[in-house]
Formats: C-alpha cells, structure tokens, sequence
C-alpha cells in the first residue's frame, strides 16, 4: 500500500514538472464576440472580425500603439529612402506556426496577394511595387509620395508563403482567395502570431493554442489557450459573463454598461471610438437641400449631446465633424451646434418656414441603437416644421436601398480603414463618380470640387504638419457647409473578469493584441 | 398501408415544391448577400463580378430551374457563409436541435401526464388548483422572458435582501428567494460524445446534461401549460363517459380504471395535437436557440436571415417542411396503433 502511495505521489510530481516549467503561458481564456471570423483567409474579407484574427494568429510589420502612434512588429526598423520608397528591416528568427523561417520571400508573397485580393486592393491602390534587397531588407514602392505608408503596413501581415503555395490534393491553388466555396486558406492557416488555431467549428466555437515557437519572448502574455464562442444575442453575451462562464466579452451593449459596472466580479473598459455615425441629405432627391441655409438649419437643428446622452446614455462621444480625436484632420474648434432658434431663423431665410416633407431610412440592427437614433432626429426635425416619413430596415436590407438611394435622408456609419481623415471625405463626400469609385458612399449627392481637390493634395503631402494642417480646412469647409449632419462617434467597450487585466491590450481600432494579455 | 404511404409522400414533394418556390420569391425582399461576403470599401464593379460569378445577376426563372434541377439530384446548394453544401450544415446543426426538442419533450411528457390526470380525477384538491394557475401564467409569459428570468436566477444567482435581516424569519426569507446560479447559460459545452456522423449528444455528460437543462426548460414552458390542460379537460371528458361508469359499477379498482381505460382514451387528441406542436416547437426553437445561443437550426437559420445566405435559408425551409410531413405521418400511424378503429387512408371499415 505504502509502495502504492509512494509511486502515486512520484507520478503526480511528474505530472505537475512540467506545468510548473512552462508557468509562462497556462491560462486558459473563455471569451465571447458578436461573431466568430467568417474565415480563416485574412485577405478574403476586410471586416473587424478578421483583423481580429489577423492580431491572434499574425503578426503585421508594424502596428499601432494606444496613442496612435507605431511600435514595430515583425519589421525591426523603417527609413525612408526617398519620397516613394520606405526601406523595412525584417527581424531575424521568426518561425511561423508550420516551421518555416519568415523571410522577405513572405513579405512579397504576402503583398501580392494583398494587391489580388478583392478587399484589400483598394488600400494598397497607391502601391507600385516591393523591392527584395535581400532576405531581411526590402522597400515599399508607392507611385506617388504616400503619406500614409506607415498606416496601411499595418495590414500586411506576412503569411507563410511556403505553405500558402502549390495545389491541394484537389489540385486547387492553395493561394487562391475564394469569397465563396472552399479554398485551401479558408480552412488552414500558418503565421507567425502567438496563438495557433486548433480547432474550429464555424458559429459554434474556435480554439487558439498559444505557439510554442512564438518570437516576441517579451511578450507578458501569460495564456496558453483561447476559446471563443460567438454569442450574437446582446443579453445572453453579458449573461454569459455575470454568471461565470466566460471571462472576456465584446461588445458590451450600453443598456448593460451599468449592470456590469455595479457588478463585483467584472471589470468595464470604455474607449471613445473612431467610427462616425451621420446622416446624409439627398440633394438629387430633395430641392430644399441643395440651399446651404436649409442644410445648416438642419444641422442646427439635431442635438447631438442630447442624443449621446440620453439615447446611447453616455456611450458615445458627440461630434461636428467627421474626424475623431487622434486623427489629422481632427479640427478642435467644432462642436456641436445646436440651436432651434437659429435653425428656425434659417429655414425662414431659405423660404421654408412652412417646412416640407422628406423621407428618411436608417438600419435597425447595424449600429448601436441606429433606429432611436434615427427617431430621435426625425422628432428634432419635426421642429423646424420638416416632416420626416421614417422606415428603419434590417441591415441586410438596408444596404441595398442605400445603394439605390432611396430615401432623403440616410443614416450610415463609418470607419476609416486607414485610421486616416482622408479616407472618410473620399467615401463619403467626395463628389460621387461611378468609373473613380469616389463618393462610394454619398448618399448626400453632395459636391464641392474644391473641397475634393484640397484632399488629394494632402493626400500627396508627406510633411505631417502641413497635410493636418489641410485636412483640418476640410473639415471647417465641410461644417460650414453643413455637408451632412454629423451624430457621434460610437464609442466601444469590453468587459472582463477582474483577474483579466484586459485594459493594456485594448485600442481604439478594436483590435485586442491578446498575445500580450495577462490573467492573474 | 402502401398507399397511405404513396400518399404521404407525393404530399411532401408538393409540400416541398411549394415552399421551395416561396422561399426563392421572397429572396428579394431578404437583402443583399454581397454585403456580407465584402468590406464597405470593395467598389462596385468588383461588387458586380461576384454576382455575376455567384448567378445572381439571372433572371429568377433561370435561378429557380438551377436551383431545382441540382435540388432534384440532392445538392440544395452552396450556403455562402459557411462555405460548404446547405445540407450538411443542416445536418451538423440539426443533432443540437433534435436534443433540445427531445429534452423539452421529456419534460413535458412526465409532468404534463401526471398533473393533467391528477387535476382531472381530483379538480377540487388545492394543489390542482395551484398548477392550473401556474399553467395559466406560464402560457401567456413569452420564452424569451422565461428564458432569460431563468438564466438570472439559476445561471447568474440573485441575491435577496428585501427582508429585514437581524430577524429571524426575514433571514430566512431572504435566504430563501437567494439562488446561488452556477448553471451554465449558454453553448452545449465542451464535452460533447460522438455518436454517428454528425451528430454529438449532450446526453452522456454530465457538463451536456447541465447544458441542456434551461434550454429544455425554457422551451417546454411553452408547451407544457397548453398539454397540461389539454390532458385534464380530456381526461374529464372521458371519466363521465358510460364505459367509465359502467366499469366502477363492475368494481374495477381506481387506478385500473383512471390509468388503463380513462388515459388511453385520453391521449388520442393528445398525440394529434403533441405531433403537430412537436413540429412548432422546432419553430420556437429559433427564439430558446437565439437566447441561449444554442448552436442548433434556430439559431443558423436566424443567422442565415440577417446574412441574407439564400441557400441557407431555403434549405432550412424545406427540411423544416419535411419534418412537419414526416412528423404528422408518423403521428398519424401512433394513431392506429392506439385506436384500432381508426383507418388511415379512410376506406371503408
């Protein structure tokens, strides 16, 4: 019996050796998203979710820190060589998941695929080329001088071009981006990120296994296994996290924030976010709107604070403009300016003191309470005698009305993929062309040539200063145009266990780095 | 028998044929599948390629004769989200779903019995009347209340201080509106058995069972009260017939009489209504499924709408059409096994 004992006791000691070596990475980490990644392939869709997992799985060359800046990643360094080209430096020693060495062959691998892929292409547009100087050293080659360079190498994250190349057994192309039906990358993956993907089952459950061979060794992170669940519905996600049984969730919907803030166990983490929440007005559909003093009227009209306040109760920042703190053309002498007096003043001056009837559209699952919002302002409007015939649509129909623009107004929210002010005026007021794509999203009609040219300037502007500089006029041009009605900038939240030291890992992109995540 | 049979099945094609021609006529009107499949920024013409690629830009005629030529050898299609045949991500979710109803069923069936047969032999007793009142609340509560009060209490525990504490009676109380919680309120957990092919039973674990029983719960809170009441009003019925009578007249004892001639009467209309409510409750499963994100047809389906995953969505329809056939079939041949003088195809006696 003693014999029986000893040798238990010696077997037990075994056991726990080695969990005691690797102490680095054993925690193991239930969260909950909204949704699960649609796919494994990182250029098949550009999506919040994706680049999510791009972060968990990959690594970029270089990627954004808290306030907005640069940290450099799997790029050691960066200088430019001339006003086209920027030189990297790769770091030596990083093994992807397969076992393969990353090298410049990956990068270029990588940036090719980038410029085939449906999504992505647009960002690399105002890329030439990638020169290999040799296994470690390359250049980015932009054909005209690109201000934001920097900004979309933070979307190159290198695959593993070794094992991205030649067929499957099938005999497809394993490089193949395929939006829909199977391709080789949808399903495999092999990067050079912290975490590995182990197992996965589409809408159910994905699980990421911390990688052995991961290079940032001075990394804090400290777990060695995700399980993400994607929980859609709002109350069952938060539920999910009072009761115990996951320890990380996002997004936190705002009529829970107070819950979770009272709550002992949780810990809330609020961030103003990046993405715009505005309204359009059709001057093609609508006469009235191509008079600035009508559209000024309007802007005078809406309330944003009250909006931010009492329908999103706080959790969202009101806005003026288009850019968010953080970014260039962020003008900090907008604000918000609302004024019933003033905006009855104005429709009195334009000849519409009597008011008119317009339609309005906005989604009702898509933002953050999209159709209060949208109640809300059709209310305001109704106060300077403009009378608003509201119909609020499931997204997925929303979408295609708002490409047949289908009503007066329209409600759309945006963020810059290139975290950039530019890329809001190119989408959403730049004078709608259908052959350039400018415009894509203007459903205002709006058009000020002027306005348009001064963006492509400072599109070209490599010195920082002079091109915020510019970009700030834009917006002051815009406001004073009142171009659109901007609402705010939705903010973003997570929500954690207390022994989930979330809060370093967060950023205003929404992507959590959780390689460097800590749970005590 | 065969052509009870024949018959049935030439309903179901029909059945089949007519949902699949609805379910392709609404597609319109359930938005645009590209804008799930592409970033806001993919421009237009990159749009369009897709479409034409994905047969979308076809006239529905064209689309229709496609779709039902490839349906006609088995293949309903591609589902653009998950990429892979609408079937089979039918059938990996279908299992998760089947368990659900079987659990909801179970608990109906051996509360729903008892209490019915109980409330009827003894409708006076105080405690038939307790659960006739508790039936009554809980047929008009929606399950997404039920649900969600239940994984309040029972998921993440409420804790009680209405009663003033330093007595001893409110110490009491307040410990017992208290719940602890602890019961998980989401998923199917993470030890799942094989059993065949896709599917995988929550049955044999413990963890599954713990998984399973708010689901179950909520979903039978629907249905319970409604069979509940049905047992007893037929049950009721059935006790002041003359053979009842007749049969405590001969000196049968109770219990043969309540539970071997009353009850078997009884369930007649009760298995033709429990078929056709097995067949709603994989309806209602879209709601139980959605709240305690269940990964069963529910939940992909709803899923399947906001993604505007056509495929997806008329597959759902017509296996869902087809488990309502299979199902009333199937009830309709319990039926003769119970009354042998019920004839299924309605010939002549």
């Amino acid at each position: 019996m003693k014999k029986l004992i000893a040798a238990f006791v010696g077997s037990m000691a075994l056991a726990s050796a080695p969990v005691a070596l690797s102490a680095e990475a054993t925690k193991e980490l239930k969260m909950a998203y909204d949704a699960d990644p649609v796919t494994l392939d990182i250029h098949e869709q550009l999506s919040g979710g994706i680049l999510q997992l791009s972060h968990m799985t990959f690594d970029p060359l270089l990627r954004w820190t808290h306030d907005l800046g640069f940290e450099p990643r799997l790029a050691e360094s960066w200088e430019r060589v001339d006003e086209n080209t920027m030189r990297f430096k790769l770091r030596e020693g990083v093994k992807f998941h397969s076992g393969n060495e990353l090298t410049t062959a990956d990068v270029k691998f990588t940036f090719d695929r980038l410029k085939e892929s449906q999504d992505f292409k647009a960002i690399f547009k105002p890329f030439s080329g990638i020169n290999v100087i040799d296994d470690y050293t390359f250049e980015l080659v932009t054909s005209e001088p690109y201000p934001l360079l920097l900004n979309t190498a933070t979307y190159i994250f290198p695959l593993d071009s070794e094992f991205y190349s030649g067929q499957t057994e099938g005999g497809k192309d394993k490089s193949a981006i395929t939006k829909h039906g199977n391709s080789f990358a949808s399903e495999n993956l092999s990067g050079t990120g912290p975490y590995t993907v182990t197992e996965r089952k589409q809408g159910v459950r994905v699980e990421f296994e911390r990688f052995d061979d991961y290079w940032d060794t001075e990394s804090p992170g400290n777990v060695g296994k995700i399980v993400l669940t994607p929980i859609k519905e709002n109350n069952t996600r938060v539920s999910a996290l009072l009761s115990g049984g996951v320890d990380f969730i996002a997004p936190v919907p705002p009529n829970d924030l107070e819950r979770i803030r009272n709550d002992k166990n949780a810990n809330l983490v609020t961030m103003s976010g990046t993405r715009i929440i505005l309204f359009h007005m059709n001057q093609e559909r609508v006469e009235a709107f191509k008079n600035p003093k009508v559209r000024q009227a309007i802007a005078y009209a809406i309330n944003q604070e009250g909006i931010a306040a009492k329908i999103m109760k706080g959790f969202a920042t009101p806005a003026a403009q288009l850019s968010p703190a953080g970014y260039q053309g962020h003008n900090e002498s907008l604000t918000p300016r609302f004024d019933v007096a003033k905006a009855q003043q104005l429709m009195k001056e334009a000849g519409y003191e009597d008011g008119f009837t317009i339609t309005m559209m906005a989604p009702n699952n898509r933002y953050v309470n999209d159709d209060k919002i949208a109640q809300a302002v059709a209310a305001m409007l109704a106060r300077i005698n403009i009378k608003v015939d509201l119909k609020t649509l499931p997204k997925a129909q929303y979408w295609p009305e708002y490409d047949n623009r289908a009503a007066d107004m329209m409600m759309i929210g945006w963020h810059a993929d290139t975290e950039d002010s530019a890329n809001f005026y190119e989408f959403l007021t730049f004078c709608p062309d259908a052959d350039s794509g400018a415009g894509q999203y203007n459903a205002g009609n709006y058009c000020n040539p002027e306005i348009d040219a001064l963006v492509q300037k400072a599109n070209v502007e490599t010195d920082l200063d002079k091109r915020a500089a510019m970009l700030q006029e834009v917006e002051q041009r815009l406001y004073d145009d009142a171009a659109f009605v901007p609402l705010h900038w939705q903010d973003l939240a997570w929500a954690s266990k207390k022994n989930v030291n979330i809060e370093p890992v967060l950023n205003v992109m929404n992507f959590p780095y959780l390689g460097d995540l800590v749970v005590e | 028998m065969l052509a009870f049979l024949v018959q049935r099945i030439s309903q179901a094609l029909l059945v089949m044929f007519v949902i699949s021609v609805i379910a392709f006529a609404i597609q319109d009107g359930l938005g645009d599948p590209l804008q799930e499949m592409v970033g806001m920024s993919v421009s237009e013409e990159e749009r369009e390629a897709i479409r034409e690629e994905l047969g979308l830009n076809d006239p529905m005629v064209v689309q229709y004769l496609r779709f039902a030529g490839n349906a006609l050898q088995g293949d309903l299609g591609n589902s653009y989200f998950y990429s892979k045949p609408t079937l089979e991500v039918i059938a990996e979710h279908l299992p998760a779903t089947l368990e659900l109803v079987i659990g909801a069923s179970l608990i109906i069936v051996f509360l729903s019995v008892p209490i019915g047969v109980y409330a009827a032999i003894r409708p006076q007793a105080w405690l038939s009347k307790f659960f006739m009142g508790v039936s009554t609340v809980g047929i008009s509560i929606p399950v997404f209340l039920t649900a969600i009060v239940l994984i309040q209490l029972f998921s993440i525990g409420v804790t009680v201080n209405w009663f003033p504490s330093d007595t001893g009676w409110g110490q009491w109380l307040n410990e017992f509106f208290t719940t602890e919680g602890g019961l998980p309120s989401y998923g199917r957990g993470d030890e799942l058995t094989h059993l065949f092919g896709t599917w995988e039973s929550g049955f044999f674990t413990g963890t599954g069972l713990m998984h399973l029983i708010l689901p179950s719960v909520s979903l039978a809170s629907i249905m319970l009260p409604l069979f509940i009441r049905l047992i007893r009003a037929e049950m009721m019925e059935v006790l002041q017939s003359d053979y009842i009578r007749y049969a405590r007249a001969k000196g049968l004892s109770a219990g043969r009489i309540n539970f071997l001639h009353a009850l078997k009467n009884t369930m007649l209309p009760v298995i033709t209504v429990g078929g056709v409510q097995i067949g709603i409750m994989v309806a209602y499963t879209i709601l139980t499924e959605t709240v305690f994100q269940w990964p069963g047809v529910g939940l992909m389906f709803l899923e399947a709408i906001t993604r505007s995953d056509i495929p997806l969505i008329v597959a759902y329809l017509m296996v869902v059409g087809l488990i309502f056939v299979i199902t009333n079939t199937v009830v309709d041949l319990v039926y003769g096994l119970v009354n042998p003088t019920v004839k299924l195809t309605g010939k002549k006696a």
